[in-house]
């Protein structure tokens, strides 16, 4: 493994990197993005759906000019899906077809074996395509508090070692370490060792600016002026106690939609009538509606 | 604003200073003593990441520490304390009454007071009281924040009154200082100079309003950490530490939280909620795989000559689990009560299949109480008032409350039920009706009980715990989060 000279000075400069593609990250995002590609350790992100984890590695990739290879995870993906698997079909056909070929006589059962255990029957996955690459890569490993504590540990141990070890072709080693994001909603606590092993780092709704010019980035031909109304609605809808607050993707597609229907300024008729965007559940909804209709002294 | 963490004397050469060393060892002990937990190769982690990250640059030492050694979010607060605290400003630059000259916000704090800072009293003559008024109310209403920074400090320094030993609070030095300000007032002269209401009417004032809430909240908190900076100056950061350590969220105590705990305790439950429904509908699909496809498979080894390579199976029957909650609502479990209903409250945004139950010593169905109201303030208003959970005199009676819940809804209690009961078994010398429990626990696929006593109180006095505790699959301590949390943990 080899360690390419380090690309940023500062995390100040990452910042402006991934403000070039389009990803507004705060001090500790950029922190954090620093640091990995300085230590070659991996990025465990953590925070609420919707505040841009997948997207940070996306937007990682991009500007380092990265090939991005995801492993989404689910519940019930194991190491044939996340690392390799022998493609069974292709393998049972070639044998098939040797039978066909031994009623002709020729041919003997070790040259099959040794056949099919060999490169054009291994069915690479994700973790093995990251290990193998020879070109720059950013492994995201998507929703990985999904998986269970096997494929968990699984994951772990490649990501210690960079390398694995397939019993019919031996060990392969990864020549560089690649920068690898691991993104969770939260729904099940990480292993200890896990954590221990990465960086770690929330990504939270943004605060007010930063949305601005998230909006302002992400929705082109918004005014400044809507853009600004939007995120303070946002935040100030954020504020209420509710089931599901809006993210990030949500304050997205409501500027769309308002930019859509052609408002230049939100009143509280046009706010409320277009909550549904903003909010998923009915009684959020209702709730968030009473509230802005209000008069604003408490 | 930007300051040097480490004395200069200690830019390290590679990695190895005794001083950077010592330094971070300090902080993490410091870190460690506040119940982060940060082990040897996190700790080995940060100094390795320090080399990496210009030490002048404040922020990017704080992330680069929390990025290495604090890996829950729940822990951040808590960490950013500690940080604010022990790197506040050591080495003598950062003395009182010391300022870099470099620092834009250090000449303006000057310029406000007239003379360096520090020389007490100094600042009376150069800028008026109400002068200083004034100029924070512009820079509230222009939200500049350099300007504000400045005069945040330049109030503690005219107002707080702070003298070297003195052993008092920071809390007392903010009460102080704020007074003095008057922020409540300046809210109200902001929002009046706004005037006429503008296009959107209510809505523009409601945003208008919480704007300037915001920069005034920004505000206090600089007066805040102004504060703590002074106190560090005089008594040094570890005995400040110690005055300001607060226990991790999930360490407070249902029993005994304080208002401004509840909220952190509210904010933390959200996650707990998801964990816990994520762990109910896994189980509901345990065995990955229903029986198998036939026609499927068939159709599926088409593709491969007839050879059935792939078996395909059908997806898993689900059945529907449901959580009964009952919950003791008694005043001596009343902070713990609020709690576990705002984890049905949520739990119920998540799990359709959630019922909950209150009592005293009658017994009433909650869940639609929970379900209809706005927030959990309302829900609990209207469960208090309106629901049936008083029999008698409003004592906690766990055996008439459970009587009437086996005759009510005990048939309701089935296979895919868990049922959950919550409460400090404190029965006034009542009897117990735990053969209730006994008939649950036949029925229901699990019963467990959560007391939010310390386990060394269980059956002192009129607790009764153990009457119960042999019919339920487990009955577990329930004092904090961390421990509601284990809980959780170990149901899959
Ligand atoms: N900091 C950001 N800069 C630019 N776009 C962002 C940012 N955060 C979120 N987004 C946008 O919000 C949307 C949701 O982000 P995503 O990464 O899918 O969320 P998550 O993975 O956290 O659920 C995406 O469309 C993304 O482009
Ligand atoms: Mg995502």
């Amino acid at each position: 493994m080899t360690d390419p000279a380090p690309r940023f000075a500062s995390p100040a400069e990452v910042r402006r990197a991934l403000r070039e593609v389009d990803y507004l990250a705060d001090d500790g995002i950029a922190g954090v993005v620093f640091l990995a590609e300085r230590l070659g350790k991996p990025v465990l992100v953590e925070g609420p759906a919707g505040t841009g984890k997948t997207q940070l590695a996306k937007s990682v990739a991009e500007m380092t000019g990265a090939r991005l290879i995801r492993l989404q995870c689910y519940e019930g993906l194991d190491e044939s899906k996340a690392l390799y698997e022998w493609n069974y079909k292709k393998q049972l056909l070639r044998i098939q077809a040797q039978r066909v070929a031994e009623d002709g006589g020729a041919g003997g059962w070790g040259d099959v074996e040794e056949d099919i255990f060999s490169e054009p029957f291994l069915l690479t996955r994700p973790l093995l395509e990251a290990i193998r690459a020879e070109d720059p890569v950013v492994l995201l490993v998507d929703e990985v508090d999904r998986v269970e504590v096997e494929t968990e540990a699984l994951l772990l141990e490649v990501l210690s070692d960079y390398q694995v070890s397939i019993p019919e072709l031996g060990t392969v080693a990864a020549r560089q370490v690649p920068l690898v994001f691991l993104t969770s909603n939260n729904t099940r606590e990480l292993s200890e060792a896990l954590k221990r092993r990465c960086l770690f780092l929330h990504i939270d709704y943004p605060e007010l600016e930063r949305e601005r010019e998230i909006v302002s980035v992400r929705v082109p031909g918004i005014a400044e002026d809507l853009a600004e109304q939007v995120v303070r609605i946002v935040r100030s809808i954020r504020a209420l106690d509710l089931k599901k607050a809006p993210s990030v993707s949500e304050t997205l597609d409501w500027a769309r939609t308002l930019l859509l229907l052609g408002i230049r300024h939100v009143d509280t008729e046009t706010a409320t009538g277009t909550l549904h965007v903003l909010l998923k559940y009915q009684s959020d909804i209702d709730r968030a509606a009473k509230e802005l209709a209000a008069p604003a002294a408490r | 604003m930007v300051g040097e963490v480490f004395p200069p004397d200690e830019t390290l050469p590679a990695g190895s200073s005794a001083g950077l060393l010592a330094t971070v060892a300090g902080f993490v002990a410091e870190l460690r003593s506040a119940g982060i937990p940060v082990s040897l190769t996190e700790n080995l982690d940060a100094v390795e990441a320090l080399r990496h990250v210009p030490l002048g640059d404040r922020d990017a030492v704080k992330y680069a520490m929390a990025a290495t050694m604090v890996k829950a979010d729940a822990h951040w607060k808590v960490f950013e304390t500690v940080f604010d605290v022990y790197f506040a400003y050591r080495g003598e630059q950062y003395r009182l009454g010391h300022e870099p000259e470099d620092d834009e916000e250090a000449q303006l704090v000057s310029g406000l007071l007239g003379v360096p800072e520090g020389d007490a009293g100094g600042g009376m003559e150069a800028l008026s009281a109400e002068q200083l008024a004034e100029m924070l109310y512009r820079a509230l209403r222009d939200g500049d924040r350099a300007l504000l920074a400045a005069i945040a400090r330049a109030a503690v320094a005219r107002y707080a009154g702070m003298e070297p030993g003195r052993p008092v609070g920071g809390t007392y030095y903010l009460y102080r200082t704020l007074r003095q300000l008057d922020l409540e007032a300046l809210l109200g002269r902001l929002l009046d100079a706004e005037g006429g209401v503008g296009e959107g009417g209510d809505l523009d004032e409601r945003l208008v309003r919480e704007e300037y809430e915001s920069r005034i909240d920004a505000l206090r908190k600089q007066v805040e950490a102004e504060i703590r900076r002074r106190l560090v100056a005089d008594r040094g950061a570890e005995a400040v530490a110690r005055t300001v350590r607060r226990p991790l969220p999930e360490d407070i105590e249902f029993m005994h939280a304080t208002r401004e705990e509840m909220v952190a305790l509210r904010r933390a439950i959200a996650p707990l909620t998801r964990k816990l429904a994520v762990r109910l509908a896994r189980k509901r699909r345990r065995g990955r795989r229903g029986p198998l496809d036939f026609r499927a498979t068939v159709r599926e080894s088409l593709s491969a000559g007839g050879v059935p390579i792939e078996p395909v199976f059908k997806p898993p029957r689900p059945s529907k689990p449901e959580i009964m909650v009952v919950a003791d609502i008694s005043g001596s479990v009343a902070a713990f009560a609020r709690f576990t209903l705002q984890l049905v409250y949520s739990l119920g945004s998540q799990f359709s299949r959630v019922r909950a139950w209150a009592f005293i010593d009658g017994i009433d169905e909650v869940t639609d109480y929970l379900k209809g109201a706005d927030d959990i303030g309302a829900a609990i208003h209207r469960i208090n008032t309106e629901a049936d959970v008083i029999w008698v005199d409003g004592h906690s009676d766990y055996g008439h409350a459970l009587e009437a819940f086996w005759d009510r809804w005990g048939r309701q209690v089935e296979g895919r039920t868990t049922v959950l009961l919550l409460g400090d078994a404190r029965n006034n010398y009542h009897a117990s009706g735990a053969w209730v429990l006994a008939e649950l626990a036949r029925r229901a696929r699990h019963v467990y009980w959560l007391d939010p006593e310390p386990r060394s109180y269980w059956d002192t006095g009129d607790s009764i715990i153990g009457h119960y505790a042999p019919h339920c699959d487990g009955v577990y301590e329930c004092r904090n989060l961390k421990q509601l949390e284990r809980f959780v943990e170990q149901l899959g």
